[in-house]
């Protein structure tokens, strides 16, 4: 049939780009994982050998943290920002999401700007108490600069469904003699449930690979693409590094296939 | 008056979020344009260290408008007609394709660039060159083109206007680019400025395909801000941010509030 062939004609340079350049590198990869001296072992490896594992549970740590943080933050956020309106609100949700298109390594010098040694806090409490408080290199520059990338990226999906919300049902439930906290527990909380469900997923993923971020910091907190990039360049490790990356890969590709799985409810 | 508490403190935090998301991009602006960022404002404004960054890192700015140029060219060219087979097709194996080509938004950019270089590491010419990093960026804005395009195909309803074409005795490339193109030029452009946006910024990826010869504007910037003072970082940070302002303005505008999300 002549459709059929005019349909291949149009995805041909799809297929041949994606089996060029990922198929095959992502087969090249796991044959690579599985070649080094340690064979297959090296997925092992990663559990079994305390350098990896230190590593693999730091960074687990530091994305699941973000993530309740992140989580936290923009519920709140978001039911500020609902239905409410002023003057500047549509320009105010512009410049809350333009950080989704800074590299991890912008936003890691915009830590230091804050957090550094010439930072913004630092000369503050020098100004006020005397001593420059230095953070920035620290595990607490490394976990601002993560939620600074991730607020933005779950906001504007929980402000939908913050809007989405009927506030009938938070005024009954309060005539009804229910306090803030329950009404969050009991009427806001179930409702947003999807939004956060697929923003948190999210949110951990990209945590998960973030890279640019601790690269800028170099705090001494090892994270998995830190330790790829370390393995493949300085310990000319490729076959750990290849390890390293499809578990990874694995982990965030698991991550967001069950957000999506539970938010269509198939 | 439990309400009363809860919403200041709402408003509170809110307002905590604001600064700490737009203060820092703020401080970024004051410290490339002063003349001593140490010595505070008072010490006058200059566009002396925007002058530095264009000597010392030119090449890279220029290089990371090409890429981005190379990038959009090519997700256009394989992207739309790509979106437009899956539409047309359907189906479990239409989705099943989707799914293998939109993987790189769940697989981290390193897993990626590795991928490639334990690939094509031997291809000594096409591993040195600019066109390597800008298929590493196509591979990771691909899908963002892909669901642009899909999004808005799937609101019209392309099967009327291409049998329509038909009737009329159009072969079928005509009717693609005669009829189907200019219903979904929305979604095209959307995705346009989302690949570039995305590729202008693109660090992970690039950081572990590039050369000293391929340096794009976000690898320099990782090089400035672990060797230059503090002023020429964050001059160079200003060069990027006026370099992604226009794209990210127009995809407000084309989009609106109902935006692709940036990012995987």
């Amino acid at each position: 049939m002549r459709t059929r062939r005019f349909d291949l004609l149009l995805i041909l340079p799809l297929a041949i780009f994606t089996l060029a350049f990922l198929l095959l590198p992502l087969a090249r990869l796991g044959v690579t994982a599985a070649g080094g001296e340690r064979g297959a072992m090296a997925f092992l490896a990663i559990l079994t050998e305390p350098r990896y594992r230190t590593s693999l549970i730091a960074t687990l740590l530091l994305a699941l943290a973000t993530t309740a943080a992140t989580l936290a933050i923009a519920t709140v956020a978001a039911q500020t920002l609902a239905n409410r309106r002023f003057p500047g609100r549509g320009l105010l949700l512009s410049l809350l999401t333009f950080p989704l298109a800074f590299p991890g390594v912008v936003v890691g010098f915009l830590v230091i700007l804050l957090g550094g040694r010439l930072g913004l806090v630092g000369s503050v409490t020098k100004a006020v108490a005397g001593t420059n408080v230095v953070f920035a290199y620290s595990l607490t520059g490394l976990f601002l600069g993560y939620l600074y990338f991730s607020v933005p990226r779950v906001l504007l999906t929980l402000l939908a469904a913050a809007e989405k919300l009927d506030p009938a049902l938070g005024e009954a439930a309060r005539s009804l003699g229910a306090g803030p906290l329950a009404i969050q527990r009991d009427v806001v909380l179930p409702a947003l449930f999807p939004a956060l469900y697929t923003g948190g997923a999210l949110c951990f993923a990209t945590a998960m690979g973030a890279f640019g971020t601790a690269f800028t910091l170099a705090t001494n907190v090892d994270v998995v693409p830190m330790l790829i990039y370390t393995e493949f360049t300085l310990a000319t490790n490729a076959a750990m590094a290849a390890a390293l990356s499809i578990a990874l890969g694995v982990v965030t590709w698991l991550a967001l296939m069950l957000a999506r799985l539970r938010a269509t409810g198939a | 008056m439990g309400r009363r508490w809860t919403t200041w403190t709402g408003i509170g935090l809110t307002a905590l979020l604001i600064l700490f998301l737009t203060l820092p991009v703020l401080l970024s602006i004051v410290a490339g344009l002063s003349v001593n960022y140490a010595r505070g404002l008072s010490a006058g404004l200059t566009l002396t260290w925007v002058v530095q960054v264009w000597d010392l890192y030119a090449d890279t700015i220029l290089r990371s408008l090409i890429v981005a140029a190379a990038t959009l060219v090519l997700t256009l060219l394989i992207g739309v007609p790509g979106a437009y087979a899956l539409i047309r097709r359907g189906g479990r194996v239409a989705r099943l394709v989707e799914e293998v080509v939109t993987l790189p938004v769940a697989i981290p950019g390193l897993a990626l660039a590795l991928g490639l270089i334990i690939t094509y590491g031997g291809f000594g010419t096409f591993r040195q060159s600019t066109l390597f990093i800008a298929v590493g960026h196509v591979l990771f804005t691909l899908p963002f083109m892909l669901r642009a395009v899909m999004a808005v195909l799937e609101t019209i309803d392309w099967r009327v206007l291409d049998e329509g074409a038909a009737s009329l005795g159009a072969p079928a490339w005509r009717r693609f680019v005669d009829v189907i193109l200019p219903n979904i030029r929305e979604g095209i452009l959307a995705g346009s400025l989302t690949v570039v946006t995305l590729s202008v910024g693109e660090f992970n990826l690039t950081w572990m395909m590039h050369t000293p010869m391929t340096k794009t504007l976000p690898v320099g910037l990782a090089d400035a801000y672990a060797s230059m003072r503090l002023e020429i970082a964050s001059a160079y940070t200003l060069v990027f941010l006026v370099m992604i302002v226009p794209p990210l303005v127009g995809l407000q505008m084309v989009a609106g509030p109902r935006r692709e999300r940036l990012g995987p």
